[in-house]
């Protein structure tokens, strides 16, 4: 399985990303430059964390018009997995390929530690081999994760099961004191309506094995594997 | 022309940053104040060379790059 992963110019967990795909799972993985068109024949496409374009205007705005994102946007249209992870959410909020949006973090602080992180439904190509419910340790590493979108939408979200990932206590308790950044509902991921885009502020690529201080976010890309497997049967 | 586009966080989104820079000034002194929004503000130079045009243009410009509709407002202003 090939897991091509964009290349924006201040992208910084890319190699990362490729690293965790191909060293830790054995899979294929490319990395994708954001002036290319073609995806490399991905299987999976990851948009990595970073900083892409310096983060001038907002996170994520000036990314999404890289000619990458029509193919991006198409392969995610004919129903590819895509997973934004951090700045990668960002860019998928602002190409509108997710809803809502990125706010500061309430306490303005950049803010970088390894959270326990709840998964809250286990139908989605990134998290099919985890258990629902399941508290994963990840780290994050944001100004601005601090979710936001109208009441309407947050409802329609809800009702539709697609906020994916909640920050929470290493019991799996969800509350306000176990947000780290304001993010309404503490959501920490949410994906389409179709499921198959998620997008998610920790960095799973980050902690994909044990001596980075954690190995929980290795299932959140094994998923991807163990999912398109299936299909494929 | 000259356009100006303000940019502004809607009402009902919190400031974070302008809640900072409100704290500041109460520390500073300024008692009086009672909230501050932190927002953006562009000068955007272009060749159109009557309003009507400049400020059609300007407003697209802020509906797909400058704002961002789901959390931010704005308005356009075109200098005579």
């Amino acid at each position: 399985m090939k897991f091509s992963v964009v290349v924006f110019p201040g992208s910084n967990s890319d190699y990362d990303a490729c690293y965790a795909a191909s060293s830790v799972l054995g899979e294929d993985a490319a990395l994708v430059w954001h002036k290319d068109t073609d995806l490399q024949g991905a299987d999976v496409v990851i948009l990595p964390g970073g900083f892409a374009h310096g983060d001038y205007l907002r996170t994520g705005a000036i990314a999404r018009f890289s000619p990458i994102m029509a193919s991006v946007k198409a392969f995610a249209d004919r129903g590819g997995p895509v997973l934004g992870i951090c700045n990668g959410f960002q860019v998928l909020l602002e190409a509108g390929m997710l809803p809502g949006a990125m706010v500061r973090n309430d306490r303005i602080k950049f803010v970088s530690r390894l959270v326990p992180v709840r998964v809250e439904h286990t139908d989605t190509p990134f998290t099919a081999a985890c258990e629902s419910q399941q508290v994963l340790h990840l780290p994050i590493a944001h100004g601005e994760g601090n979710y936001y979108a109208s009441p309407e939408v947050l409802s329609e979200l809800e009702h539709h099961r697609q906020v994916i990932f909640r920050y929470a206590d290493p019991l799996g308790v969800v509350a306000p004191e176990h947000n780290p950044n304001g993010s309404l509902n503490n959501i920490a991921g949410i994906c389409n309506r179709q499921r198959n885009v998620v997008g998610l502020m920790p960095h799973p690529e980050r902690a994909a094995e044990a001596q980075l201080g954690s190995a929980d976010g290795r299932v959140i890309l094994a998923s991807a594997v163990q999912a398109l497997a299936s299909l494929s049967r | 022309m000259r356009a100006r586009v303000y940019v502004t966080l809607k009402p009902s989104v919190f400031d974070p940053q302008g809640r900072v820079v409100a704290d500041a000034l109460v520390t500073l002194g300024y008692q009086d104040v009672q909230d501050v929004r932190q927002g953006k503000f562009f000068e955007v130079e272009l060749s159109a060379t009557d309003a009507a045009t400049a400020k059609a243009r300007v407003t697209e410009m802020a509906d797909k790059l400058l704002a961002n509709p789901v959390i931010e407002s704005y308005r356009v202003e075109v200098l005579p």
